[in-house]
């Protein structure tokens, strides 16, 4: 393991932010810190892309906008962005053979937002193919490494699918990162790599420009070093976008302000049904000791029952696979990415799709077909869609007594990949706590707590109200400050 | 529910996908896998709930019917893998 040993990789956004106003230092030595780390470090397999030049380009235009006071929110502030997110002329390809050298001619609203918010692209993340799997296993561009070792030195998973995003904020190798989240994408790498992951509310973030995976589940996040760092990208992140016709016009908060509120007189909800059948002790006595942190901060604990808990899994893998399968009929060897030619038009789909897609995508898209087709529609998906209709009311129910949800975030720290199930529902089993959120629509914070007996980061998840990310931010950071979790890069 | 051969050659087809017999088995096992899985929700009793397709959109935004983007044609062909006459080429379709 490389360090690259830089006080100014240390630092969190909000620190680089004040660090870059007061002029301290720069944003082109702020981004050489990030590159040379970046260099140092390429065995993690972080990146897909890096984009050195473009990033010390826009960190001069920083510097001048520094210089002459006009700094924007996230002013040259360096930043990963997961591969997932379209950025104009450079290469988006979802962690798959079949986008490889694809150059979106269009940037994301996201990234957009985030470009013109002033931070500095370092370049494109390393994920899943198209954000399906767990473990960051299923990546054309090779697998992810987490920084963090076991005692026994094997190459464990950052999680995913945004484990580029996750090993590289954890490593330094991005000061935050743009992750996405269908089932867990966000928080469960996040809770892997020991740094803070937020699923926004669904409509939150618009997804325009994000390669579509399960669209009524789908929602971007910030993946960061700190809760007030989540806050502060969000902020950006955030907007309505009328083209994305599930975006939404509420308004963004000021997300910042919310953090040191406190958690007085909150209800925090402890849900029966996530303690799970075999949950590893460590596990479980982090979540105790969470409850604890937040009761002696003034909040007030209630058991709560959210009895449809246990199908959410079976119904988001009818729900994924059906919008996935729909939604991946665009990649067909015609208008961009791989072609694989053949003698007819159904020749060269069947070779560029069974080709450009790895084998968890093709299950994914053969689930997803057969629950929509005819005679099995209403047997499979409908029922799924009624399921979480169920799911979504229990929430409803829970969010009347309490004000915030407080779970461990996953079931397991992070296995070694040579450990990867062989069996793909074992696989699924590590979103287990992260799925019903999604199904929801509801926003989740994952937030590093404490380690395993393995000496590996464990995080805890915070589920609000749809739209009250405020509550997920005020309890956050009190566990935040409780925990004191000495990262990756302070160990 | 279990799925032969036969019938996720048939889905294969449907979704464009190419299952050459060598990995045909190892995809049955595994299909069979997560369908056993999803049969659980059978379990839950459903016959008055209604179905939900999506969260937090009471209702679609309506706009106004007006063209607001296009004259794009290079952008649009710019990746494509093969273009003559500003148009994708394909293998031929009509005889």
């Amino acid at each position: 393991m490389t360090h690259f040993q830089n006080d100014l990789i240390c630092l969190t956004l909000a620190e680089a932010k004040k660090a870059l106003s007061q002029k301290e230092i720069s944003s082109v030595e702020l981004t050489e810190a990030y590159l040379g780390a970046i260099a140092c470090n390429r065995h993690l397999n972080a990146y897909i892309l890096e984009t050195a030049e473009l990033a010390l380009e826009k960190a001069r235009e920083s510097d001048q906008r520094l210089a002459k006071g006009e700094a924007r929110p996230l002013e040259g502030l360096p930043l990963a962005i997961k591969d997932l997110f379209c950025t104009e002329g450079v290469q988006t390809t979802a962690g798959s053979h079949i986008l490889e050298g694809f150059k979106p001619p269009y940037e994301s609203t996201v990234t957009h937002n985030l470009k013109n918010a002033g931070s500095v692209f370092l370049g494109k993340t390393n994920m899943d193919e198209f954000a399906m799997g767990s473990a960051n296993i299923t990546s054309y561009y090779g697998n992810v490494i987490n920084p963090w070792k076991r005692r026994d030195g094997k190459d464990l998973t950052p999680g995913g699918s945004s484990g580029g995003s996750a090993a590289a904020v954890a490593a330094g190798l991005a000061l935050a990162a743009t992750g996405t989240d269908t089932g867990g994408s966000i928080r469960q790498p996040a809770a892997f790599s020991g740094i803070v992951g937020l699923k926004p509310t669904y409509g939150r973030c618009s997804r325009w420009g994000i390669v579509a995976f399960a669209s009524s589940l789908d929602q971007a996040g910030p993946m960061t070093r700190d809760v007030r760092d989540a806050a502060l990208m969000l902020e950006v992140m955030a907007s309505y976008d009328p083209k994305d016709s599930t975006s939404s016009s509420q308004n963004v908060p000021c997300f910042e302000k919310a953090i040191s509120k406190g958690v007085k007189g909150l209800k925090v909800g402890i849900p029966k049904e996530y303690q799970l059948e075999g949950m590893p002790d460590d596990i479980m006595k982090l979540w105790e000791k969470g409850a604890q942190w937040l009761k002696e901060a003034g909040a007030q604990i209630i058991e709560i029952s959210l009895p449809h808990t246990k199908y959410s899994l079976p119904t988001y893998y009818v729900l994924a696979p059906a919008e996935a399968s729909s939604n991946l009929a665009r990649y067909d060897g015609v208008r961009y990415g791989l072609r694989v030619p053949g003698k007819t038009l159904d020749d060269l789909y069947e070779n560029t799709r069974s080709e450009g897609f790895g084998v968890e995508v093709q299950r994914r898209v053969l689930i997803g077909t057969y629950v929509l087709s005819a005679g099995y529609y209403d047997a499979y998906y409908l029922k799924a869609q009624k399921v979480r209709k169920l799911i979504a009311q229990d929430f409803e129910l829970a969010f009347q007594k309490v004000d915030v949800i407080l779970t461990p975030t996953t079931p397991s720290a992070a296995f070694a990949i040579d450990e990867k199930p062989t069996d793909p529902v074992v696989m699924y089993l590590n979103d287990v706590l992260t799925v019903p959120a999604n199904l929801a629509g509801l926003p989740g914070l994952s937030v590093p707590a404490g380690l395993s007996k393995e000496g590996l980061p464990l995080g805890l998840q915070l589920l609000g109200p749809a739209f009250d990310e405020n509550v997920l931010f005020r309890a956050g950071w009190v566990l935040e400050e409780a925990a004191a979790f000495k990262s990756f890069l302070e160990r | 529910m279990s799925l032969d051969q036969e019938t996720i050659k048939r889905i294969a087809t449907l979704a464009r996908l190419k299952l050459n017999d060598d990995r045909m088995s190892s995809m049955q096992q595994d299909l069979n896998h997560i369908l056993h899985f999803i049969d659980q929700l059978n379990e839950v009793e459903t016959s008055h709930v209604e179905p939900m397709a999506g969260v937090n959109t009471p209702s679609m935004p309506f706009r106004k019917d007006v063209v607001n983007d296009g004259d794009r044609v290079a952008k649009i062909m710019e990746n494509a893998p093969e273009v003559a006459c500003n148009m994708f080429v394909v293998p031929k379709v009509v005889e």
